[in-house]
C-alpha cells in the first residue's frame, strides 16, 4: 500500500539520520550549542506547514510525503536521543573507566544499551507522528493513498467511504504501535520499563 | 588508639600479602595533604595517608563531612584542588547503590571483571568461580532489577573481585541493605576477602561495619573534613559485632564522634 511504503521510507530515513545526530549532539557540546537551537525550532514547526515547498520541490506523489514524514520524525527522535545520551548517570562511565572499557566497546556496552529505553520510546511516539503526518500529506500532495482516499471521499461526498476509511487508518495506526512496542519485550531493555 | 592530627604517620603493620611473589608496590596508595573545595565550600582539608598492600582501610565520618568526595579523589573521578596523590595500580568501586549495569545480567556483569588476556575458558571458569563464592549460580542470567538488594551488591562485589586488580573501594556497600542482611555480607565478604586478598578501602557511616570489617579506622571531622583520629583493631578478622575488641572500638570511635560519653562523661568533639 502506498502510504505505508511513504511512512516506512521517511521514518527508517528519519531512524537512520536522527539517531547518529542524536547521539553526535549528545556527546559534543559544542555541537550542541551551535545546533540545538535549530532543531528547536524546526520541531516547533508544524511539517504541514511545509507542504507547498514540499510540493514545489517534490511535485505530486510518493516524495513530498516522505519529505513530511521525515521532518515530522527527525527533529523529535534527535532531541530525544540527545537528552538520553545526556542523562546517562556518571556512575556507568565511571564503571567503564575501571573495567577498561574504552572506545568502541564504550559505545557499544555502554552509551547504546543505556539509551536504548528512551529511544525506543521515542521510536514508538514519531512512529505515531509519521502515520498522522502522511494522511495529511496524502491529502493535498497526493493521488493514492489513504490521505487522497479521505480527500476523495470528501470531494464525493461519500461518507460511508470516509468512515471505512477512516477504520483502516486506525488499524494500522495501532498495528503499527503493536510492532514498535515488540521492541521493548527485547530482555536487555527491560531495565528501563519496570523498576 | 593513636591519636594523631592530620599528619597521620605510615603504620608498621605488616601486609598480609608480602611475599606473595607478584611484582609489589609497598604502598599503593599515598595522599598527601589532599584538600578539595566544590567552588567556594571546603569539604575536605589536609588529608594525609598511607595505605599499604594488603591494608583494609575504613573511612568513617558524619554525614557530609567528605567520605565520598575522598573516594572520589581516591578514584580519580575527582581532582584535588589541593595536594597530591599516588596511586599505583587499578582501582575499581563497589557503588552504595547498585553500580551493575542493568542492560547486562548478572554473569555479563562478572565478566566485565574477569582478566580480559585470558582464553575464553579460563574466562569462563573464573566467571564461574566468582558465581559460586558469592552463591548467583543459580541467578546467573538474571537481571539486576529482577535481584533483591542482597543479591545485587553481590553480584557487584564478585564483579570488582574478578580479575586481578589491586585496589578495592567500596562506597557505603551494604548501607541499602536492612540489618540482618548487612551482617551477614559483612561475615560473606570476609570470606570473600580471604579467597581473594585486595587492598581496600571502606567509606562507611556504619561505625560497627569499619570496627567489624577493617584493619585501621579513620575518623573524620565534620565539613571540611580532615582525618580527627586513627584507630587500629588488631583482633583477627572475622570479628563478631558483640566481642570486646569491637565493643570498645566502637564506643571510642562514637565517642569521638560525640555520640556517646567517655567514663568522666564529657565528649570531646559535638557535631
Amino acid at each position: 500500500m502506498a502510504s505505508l511504503f511513504r511512512v516506512t521510507g521517511g521514518f527508517g530515513l528519519a531512524v537512520l539520520l536522527g539517531i547518529p545526530a542524536g547521539l553526535w549532539l549528545g556527546c559534543s557540546e559544542l555541537a550542541r550549542r551551535a545546533f540545538l537551537p535549530y532543531v528547536n525550532f524546526c520541531r516547533c514547526l508544524s511539517p504541514l506547514a511545509w507542504i507547498p515547498f514540499a510540493i514545489l520541490w517534490f511535485g505530486i506523489g510518493d516524495a513530498p510525503a516522505i519529505f513530511l514524514i521525515f521532518l515530522a520524525a527527525f527533529f523529535p527522535l534527535t532531541l530525544a536521543t540527545i537528552s538520553a545520551v545526556a542523562t546517562i548517570p556518571s556512575i556507568y562511565f565511571q564503571v567503564a573507566a575501571e573495567f577498561g572499557l574504552t572506545g568502541g566497546r564504550r559505545w557499544r556496552l555502554i552509551v547504546l544499551p543505556a539509551i536504548a529505553p528512551q529511544v525506543i520510546t521515542a521510536l514508538r511516539v514519531t512512529g505515531g507522528l509519521s502515520w498522522l503526518v502522511v494522511v495529511a500529506a496524502e491529502m493535498l500532495a497526493g493521488r493514492d493513498g489513504l490521505g487522497f482516499a479521505v480527500w476523495d471521499a470528501r470531494n464525493g461526498l461519500r461518507m460511508d467511504l470516509l468512515v471505512a476509511t477512516m477504520m483502516v487508518i486506525g488499524t494500522i495506526g495501532v498495528a503499527m504501535d503493536r510492532l514498535l512496542a515488540k521492541l521493548t519485550r527485547i530482555p536487555s531493555v527491560r531495565w528501563g520499563y519496570e523498576r | 588508639m593513636s591519636d594523631s592530627g592530620p599528619s597521620t604517620p605510615p603504620s608498621p603493620r605488616p601486609s598480609p600479602l608480602e611475599g606473595e611473589g607478584e611484582k609489589l608496590h609497598p604502598c599503593p596508595l599515598r595522599l598527601e595533604r589532599v584538600g578539595h573545595a566544590f567552588d567556594s565550600l571546603a569539604v575536605l582539608r589536609g588529608v594525609t595517608l598511607e595505605v599499604e598492600r594488603g591494608e583494609f582501610v575504613a573511612i568513617v565520618g558524619p554525614s557530609g563531612c567528605g567520605k565520598t568526595t575522598l573516594l572520589g579523589i581516591i578514584a580519580g573521578v575527582l581532582q584535588p584542588t589541593e595536594g597530591s596523590i599516588a596511586r599505583v595500580g587499578q582501582v575499581r568501586t563497589v557503588h552504595q547503590v547498585s553500580g551493575l549495569l542493568p542492560w547486562r545480567t548478572v554473569s555479563q556483569n562478572i565478566e566485565l571483571g574477569v582478566d580480559r588476556r585470558s582464553t575464553s575458558a579460563e574466562a569462563n571458569g573464573q566467571l564461574q568461580e566468582m558465581l559460586r563464592l558469592v552463591g548467583l549460580e543459580a541467578f546467573a542470567g538474571y537481571y539486576p532489577h529482577q535481584l533483591s538488594g542482597g543479591m545485587r551488591q553481590r553480584a557487584e562485589l564478585a564483579r570488582a573481585l574478578a580479575g586481578h586488580v589491586d585496589i578495592l573501594l567500596l562506597d557505603e556497600p551494604f548501607s541499602s541493605l536492612d540489618y540482618l542482611t548487612r551482617l551477614r555480607m559483612r561475615e560473606e565478604f570476609v570470606g570473600l576477602l580471604h579467597e581473594r586478598p585486595r587492598t581496600v578501602i571502606l567509606v562507611t557511616h556504619d561505625v560497627s561495619e569499619a570496627v567489624q570489617l577493617a584493619d585501621r579506622v579513620l575518623v573524620l571531622s565534620g565539613r571540611p573534613g580532615g582525618i580527627r583520629c586513627e584507630l587500629q583493631v588488631e583482633s583477627p578478622r572475622p570479628r563478631e559485632l558483640t566481642q570486646p575488641e569491637v565493643v570498645r572500638a566502637t564506643h571510642r570511635i562514637l565517642t569521638e564522634l560525640g555520640l556517646e560519653h567517655d567514663a568522666a562523661g564529657n565528649s570531646p568533639y559535638e557535631i
